[in-house]
């Protein structure tokens, strides 16, 4: 059966105030417990397509207010490390993070105490996604393009792609297995790319040098 | 070259290819976009380039002002003062009388405002609109430019009237979103890395410039532009000026702004602070015209620091321009400043003149710091807040208002 072809997509974000906002932990809790799961989403993942002023430090900002805002380091990593592409829902990481406050909690009776920081506002996003028209047949026709691709191709096919696709990867890697053994080696190489960290634009370039690093060693 | 390729190498050509997809479906609209003043201030500035940007991209785009006399433009100074905080009431003539403003506008623009496919108010000159097209045909959206956090909660229910019948809100931080019946969009304001007031200036025309205004290129030298405004904190400014001048005596100051059409408060704030600078020549007033943007541009080039002391600030453009050429800034600790100073990387808050001072002495002191902060501040604003992706956002936003279904923002629009 013929691979179907690559359709490049873009797509553009835009942030909205849910008009909730938390300045204690017990509160940032119990917003969080109802807050839409559009929230969720926009502050683990949706963010990363709004510029940021340096790399984050925590792969989602609810982790990053705990650690800066609430000062409690312990549970800002055992909320940054949650991975939302292990998760079978948006619900159901919603449940893990309230667990993890509120044994945290328990603990730490204390935490529930006012504390200085800044509040905790709890915003979402919409994303218009629309075909570019760009259809690649070969991954080498791909490859040519790939440093031109816009920051929104970008999240929305390697970053996105993890919340749609069956196995929980790109859709780089995903439309390569089509193509059988061919690609495997690039297919390992990109699922060595961690997202999180850098701007999307050192992302492009990380998987721009990835497909010519591939298709340079096969060329010799 | 057309306007949009000449973006191509200050903001990327995949920004600007970005911008020509997302504009595919919107070819034709109808976009109205009405404010209070064609010159002077941030919004005239963005609306200057956005409007003839859009229309390359394809959209039937207008931008018409509201007119009315000094009494209407007391009552809206006094309605921005109010939302961004000062406890004064407006009077029962004059809400009557921009209330009545706005009735003769909407008579005016009657058949382009009827007929629109999206419609953007700016700020709450023009607000009142809204209520004299029942039948209209598009979405209305209310761009407010101002910090309204923390208003006088009076002339907020007022105004709030007239806001909750809009489609939807555009607030530029979060902080300024207010309880409403629709979707609050969040969209931070931006420069125009292009407009002559932010190109590259060659040395010369700096030093020129300079000499002009009676400036020593040899002595430390601090900008502040702004509008001779209360909220910017002119006073203040020269508070920090003189108590920072100790440890530095040769520093300079400036304080550079125009006038707007719809600021009658200036000249009374402008003649307190030349009485204040009157003192000592180091302290260099200028009133400018609207279209000393080319002087603007030098002097915040030749400043060692720029500073931004306001008590309450929308977003605080002015910043975004000095950071844009490589100043580090000291800002005053409110509303959008926040979001572009940041401590020890773009430069530094402040709560008090005292603070001020402090922290134009450290910038005077560590110079090298001092540029570090102002090569990031330039990298900050080339990824956020260049008008390239002001008029992306506004794209996406647009396209969301045509796609929401039974009047709720969906979180994710395919068009293909």
């Amino acid at each position: 059966m013929p691979v179907p072809y690559f359709a490049l997509k873009d797509c553009a974000l835009v942030t909205l105030a849910t008009g909730k906002r938390a300045i204690q932990l017990i509160e940032f809790r119990n917003q969080l417990a109802e807050i839409e799961v559009g929230s969720i989403y926009h502050h683990f993942w949706g963010t990363l397509l709004q510029a940021r002023f340096e790399e984050r430090e925590y792969n989602n900002d609810f982790a990053s207010w705990i650690r800066h805002q609430v000062h409690d380091s312990i549970l800002g990593e055992q909320l940054a490390v949650l991975d939302p592409i292990l998760f079978d829902t948006l619900e159901d990481l919603r449940e893990t993070m309230l667990d993890l406050i509120d044994t945290r909690m328990e603990a730490e009776p204390l935490l529930a105490s006012p504390h200085p920081g800044e509040p905790f506002v709890f915003e979402r996003s919409q994303i218009v996604v629309f075909d570019t028209g760009r259809h690649f047949e070969n991954p080498a026709d791909l490859n040519a393009v790939f440093s031109e691709m816009t920051t929104g191709s970008i999240f929305y096919h390697f970053v996105d792609a993890r919340r749609r696709t069956s196995d929980r990867r790109d859709d780089f890697s995903d439309w390569l297995a089509g193509f059988g053994e061919d690609y495997c080696d690039l297919q390992d190489s990109l699922a060595q790319v961690d997202p999180y960290f850098g701007s999307l634009a050192e992302l492009r370039d990380d998987l721009n040098y990835l497909f010519n690093a591939h298709f340079s060693a096969e060329a010799t | 070259m057309s306007l949009l390729d000449s973006y191509t190498d200050v903001a990327g050509s995949d920004v600007v290819a970005h911008l020509r997809q997302l504009a595919t479906p919107l070819q034709g609209l109808k976009v109205v976009h009405i404010n209070s003043t064609r010159s002077g201030g941030g919004v005239a500035e963005i609306l200057n380039k956005m409007i003839p940007l859009s229309q390359e991209l394809g959209l039937d785009v207008h931008w018409e002002v509201i007119t009315g006399d000094s009494r209407f433009f007391e009552c809206t100074k006094g309605m921005h003062n109010t939302l961004q905080g000062i406890r004064v009431p407006i009077s029962e003539n004059l809400l009557k009388i921009y209330e009545e403003t706005n009735a003769t506008n909407a008579e005016r623009l009657g058949g382009l405002l009827q007929d629109a496919d999206i419609v953007f108010i700016h700020d709450p000159q023009p607000a009142a609109l809204l209520q004299y097209f029942p039948e209209r045909r598009g979405k209305w959206v209310w761009r407010c430019h101002i910090d309204v956090g923390r208003p006088f909660r009076p002339v907020w229910r007022y105004l709030r009237e007239f806001i909750t019948r809009y489609d939807a809100s555009i607030f530029s931080l979060p902080d300024f979103a207010q309880e409403l019946p629709h979707p609050q969009y969040l969209i931070p304001p931006s420069i125009d890395p292009l407009a002559e007031k932010n190109v590259d200036l060659p040395p010369e025309t700096v030093a020129g410039i300079l000499a002009d205004f009676k400036l020593d290129p040899e002595r430390p030298l601090l900008v502040q532009v702004s509008r001779f405004d209360r909220f910017k904190d002119p006073l203040g400014v020269i508070r920090a000026w003189q108590l920072a001048k100790r440890f530095a005596p040769g520093l300079q100051l400036v304080l550079a702004g125009g006038g707007a059409a719809d600021d009658p408060e200036g000249e009374a704030v402008l003649h307190e602070v030349r009485a204040a600078a009157r003192q000592d020549d180091s302290i260099h007033v200028l009133l400018l015209p609207a279209d000393a943007h080319t002087q603007i541009n030098a002097l915040q080039r030749g400043a060692d620091i720029v500073i931004q002391k306001s008590l309450r600030e929308g977003f605080g453009l002015t910043v975004t321009e000095a950071m844009w050429k490589s100043k580090p800034v000291i800002g005053g600790n409110v509303g959008g400043i926040r979001l572009q100073v940041v401590n020890y990387h773009t430069g530094f808050l402040v709560d008090t003149p005292e603070g001020a001072a402090l922290r134009v002495r450290y910038l005077l002191h560590q110079k090298e710091r001092a540029q570090e902060m102002g090569n990031k501040g330039r990298m900050l604003v080339h990824e956020n807040f260049l008008i390239t992706r002001h008029l992306r956002e506004y794209l996406t936003l647009i396209l969301a208002l045509l796609h929401e279904k039974n009047h709720e923002p969906s979180d994710r629009i395919n068009l293909g």
